[in-house]
């Protein structure tokens, strides 16, 4: 029988008469529909007993095609698709794709926008993060922070809604700046939500960061070097908490991040209880953020000059920011027309998952889970 | 027939050692059904509670703040369509339920919930509870291997590894509560359940407080590995959500899985209450040395009625604060009727002869209510345990500490 599989899998699955009882080994299935694998991921496990031997992801189980969409759009058209990537994080995406844009069409958006885009992005990280919080807790076993990390999530979503009118999938920015200009308020409602988190975030920390048990799963789990991490092109919080310092709103400064004074939080030794204190300080470094940039809101336009139709000069681009789970990159080859000729996008959850092979190997099953949550994908990104 | 039956309220033993059969049968309906209520209100109160630690509001619908909500799934249960695997052994799936459920009620056959509320004495009692309760790991085994599928497999295989082990440990622990029964004035110890607690009223200390903090470990330790033995958060695993579905359970569905949920909640009550006979003095009420006299134990005796009432006015301000629209008419009705069913309980209970009567049985459902909350307050608050770290503390280090404990309470009991 040919294979029908494009690669040989790793796991070498076996003859089908044979069953789990011949051997000391077990093939696992894992999802599409199981509890913890963040959607629809699929995951096949070689088991022997309780230690993992192996780890085989199957994808695509989310595919909507979005890149191919996008050569069929125009370049605003295509727009609100991107924030169906990572749709907890729609902000992020959002703005990376807009200023892929404008760096193609040479335009740029005045400082108003980008500090309203700062805002919002951040916004957006901290709401990522309290998801991420909320289910890699729960992944191990803690069902409270869940709920906890929702009610908070709430208030950032109730930002958005006032901004433009959508919690999730905002479509909030625009090529060459922001549609909107900020509600009446909208300065308060930041100010007003920056004071209420910090309490917040120390109430997820005191049920978790010494709990013994939360210690005990997390620590050593899921160790990844930083020459794995960059041999992989692993990026976002499991490269900082390996000890690499690379944040893309420092290394490449985009939008208004070279006006804000923040620190890179970094990790010692790139295990899943690393990845989580590095998500926490970055938490509070968001806040940070976002409080200085509420604060020096500019006034002036938020639109720069967009041609009616936008029309780029062929040629290509690559533009990355430092979206919440990594680096999102845009790379958009133009053909002079006015859709793009292609949208390749490089999504950090997709990269990133690459990595859980390494990770979980020779570890038992119920580190996979918490490997799997650390990772922190989206599966709408790793599909796309 | 008639004297057959009235003789045995003159007599002041338990049913079992009366040999009176017929009084037995009452009392044996009374325990299943008095733990199938309790069992029912506990899923509810687990629901509300959980809830309200979690900032929601829990079931609301179905009946006053959800209390008819444990009823309407079980009905719900019922009626489902039952679905048996088509690859799995029939007959081994349809005992395993059923294997479990009995090994956690036979427990109750020595429970006393009183010096003569109980359906019988054993002399074994305790040797017989920890006997019976550890048989449903053979049901779990069962459920696991009857499914033929891998995640109830490995489920039922971590949750028999667990709990033998925590086994191990347990039993220690209760060892050392059954050498301080032998410090009794007639200088014997006894293994009966009965026996047990009245020691610990003729040495006139509950055996928590005794040779402190040795009596105090043993019972944090009985306290940490009865939630394992029950299976319950943290230490979950067998039926880890996140990664084995429900474990040893994710192929049943509707009847039998409500009996395995009836099996694990009636089981929580038994060890719970092997807890609080070794432990905390069973039956007898609270501050037995400090506050003694005639005017205390009268205190005492009325205040479960006390507690009835509070509660009973507690649901009518429900009653009167609950809107005034039509649409909450049914609510408030049943509200009231549950609010005056327990203003009445509350009243009965001030009849002396009564009061006399379930003023032990009211002590000893409150102790054993206080670990279902603790049950709740772990669920809501502590991660899982992964399997290795899981078999870490039972052997390394609850087995250790009890057999310190052990060997510490044998020479206490040797030299004081």
């Amino acid at each position: 029988m040919p294979d029908s599989t494009p690669h040989p899998s790793p796991l070498e699955l076996g003859s089908p008469d044979k069953t789990f009882l011949d051997s000391n080994e077990l093939i696992l299935n894992m999802g599409p529909q199981h509890p913890a694998t963040h959607g629809v991921l699929r995951v096949i496990l070689k088991l022997d007993g309780e230690k993992v031997l192996g780890v085989e992801c199957v994808i695509g189980y989310l595919h909507r095609g979005v890149e191919k969409i996008g050569e069929n759009r125009t370049y605003a058209m295509f727009n609100p698709y991107v924030d169906r990537m990572d749709y907890v994080a729609a902000v992020s995406n959002g703005l990376g794709y807009c200023e892929t844009v404008e760096k193609l069409l040479q335009i740029e958006a005045p400082p108003r926008a980008n500090y309203i885009r700062v805002i919002l992005t951040e916004l957006n990280r901290l709401a990522s993060h309290m998801l991420w919080l909320g289910t890699h807790a729960l992944d191990i076993g803690a069902m409270t922070p869940l709920f906890y990390t929702f009610r908070d999530r709430e208030e950032i979503l109730k930002i958005f809604e006032k901004y433009c009118g959508a919690r999730l999938t905002t479509h909030a920015f625009r090529i060459g700046g922001c549609l909107y200009e900020t509600y009446d308020g909208f300065e308060h409602d930041v100010k007003k939500f920056i004071d209420f988190v910090p309490p917040k975030i120390d109430e997820y920390e005191e049920l978790l960061t010494s709990n013994r048990i939360w210690v005990e799963r997390t620590k050593n789990v899921g160790n990844i070097s930083a020459a794995d991490c960059k041999a992989l092109g692993v990026t976002g919080p499991v490269l900082r908490a390996s000890g690499v310092k690379w944040d893309i709103r420092k290394a490449l400064p985009y939008a208004a991040y070279p006006d804000f004074d923040f620190e890179i939080p970094v990790g010692a030794n790139g295990d899943t209880y690393d990845r989580y204190l590095v998500r926490m300080q970055e938490m509070r470094q968001s806040l940070r953020i976002i409080r200085q940039a509420v604060e020096g809101l500019p006034e002036g336009p938020i639109m720069a000059k967009v041609p009616k139709v936008m029309k780029p000069p062929a040629g290509e681009v690559y533009h990355s920011i430092e979206a919440p789970k990594g680096e999102l990159g845009y790379f958009i080859v133009s053909d002079g027309s006015t859709q793009p000729y292609r949208v390749r996008v490089r999504p950090p959850s997709f990269v990133n998952l690459q990595a859980l092979d390494l990770m979980v190997r020779g570890q038992l099953v119920a580190d996979v889970i918490a490997v799997i949550g650390t990772l922190d994908i989206v599966l709408g990104e790793v599909d796309r | 027939m008639l004297d057959y039956v009235t003789s045995y309220l003159s007599s002041n033993t338990t049913p079992g050692q009366a040999g009176n059969l017929v009084w037995a049968l009452i009392y044996i309906l009374i325990v299943f059904g008095g733990v199938s209520v309790a069992v029912m209100a506990m899923n509810w109160l687990e629901r509300k509670a959980l809830a309200h630690f979690q900032i929601r509001l829990g079931p609301m619908r179905v009946g006053p703040h959800g209390l008819l909500q444990p009823i309407a799934d079980a009905i719900k249960l019922l009626t489902k369509e039952d679905i048996i695997p088509e690859r799995a052994d029939r007959l081994v799936f349809w005992i395993a339920p059923l294997i479990i459920l009995c090994a956690s009620f036979a427990v109750y056959v020595v429970i006393p919930f009183g010096p003569t509320h109980a359906i019988t004495d054993l002399n074994i009692g305790i040797l017989f509870m920890l006997g019976v309760s550890s048989l449903s790991v053979l049901g779990v085994v069962m459920a696991g291997w009857a499914s033929n599928s891998h995640y109830p497999l490995i489920g039922s295989l971590r949750s028999s590894a667990q709990m033998i082990s925590y086994e191990v440990a347990m039993g220690l622990a209760v060892v050392s509560a059954i050498l301080m029964t032998s410090l009794n004035p007639s200088g014997t110890g006894t293994l009966s359940m009965i026996g047990i607690v009245e020691a610990q009223q003729q040495q006139q200390i509950w055996y928590l407080f005794k040779f402190f903090p040795l009596g105090f470990i043993a019972f944090a330790i009985f306290a940490i590995a009865m939630v394992a033995e029950t299976n319950r958060a943290p230490f979950d695993l067998p039926e880890a959500e996140s990664e084995l579905t429900a474990g040893f359970h994710t192929e049943y569905s509707g009847l039998r899985w409500s009996l395995f949920m009836l099996g694990e909640y009636a089981a929580m009550i038994a060890v719970s209450s092997i807890a609080v006979t070794l432990w905390l003095g069973g039956w007898l009420r609270p501050f037995p040395n400090a506050l003694t006299g005639a005017t205390w134990d009268l205190a005492f005796s009325l205040f479960p009625g006390f507690l009835f009432l509070s509660l009973a006015a507690v649901a009518w301000v429900g009653v009167i604060r609950m809107p005034k629209h039509p649409y909450f008419r049914i609510q408030t009705l049943g509200l009231a009727g549950f609010g005056s069913v327990l203003g009445l309980i509350g009243l009965v209970l001030f009849v002396p002869p009564v009061r006399d009567r379930i003023q032990d049985i009211f002590w000893f459902t409150a102790k054993v209510a206080f670990f279902m909350y603790m049950y709740i307050w772990y669920r809501a608050t502590f991660p899982r345990y992964r399997f290795d770290q899981l078999m870490r503390v039972g052997w390394k280090v609850l087995l250790p500490i009890s057999l310190a404990v052990l060997i510490g309470t044998a020479v206490a009991g040797m030299v004081l």
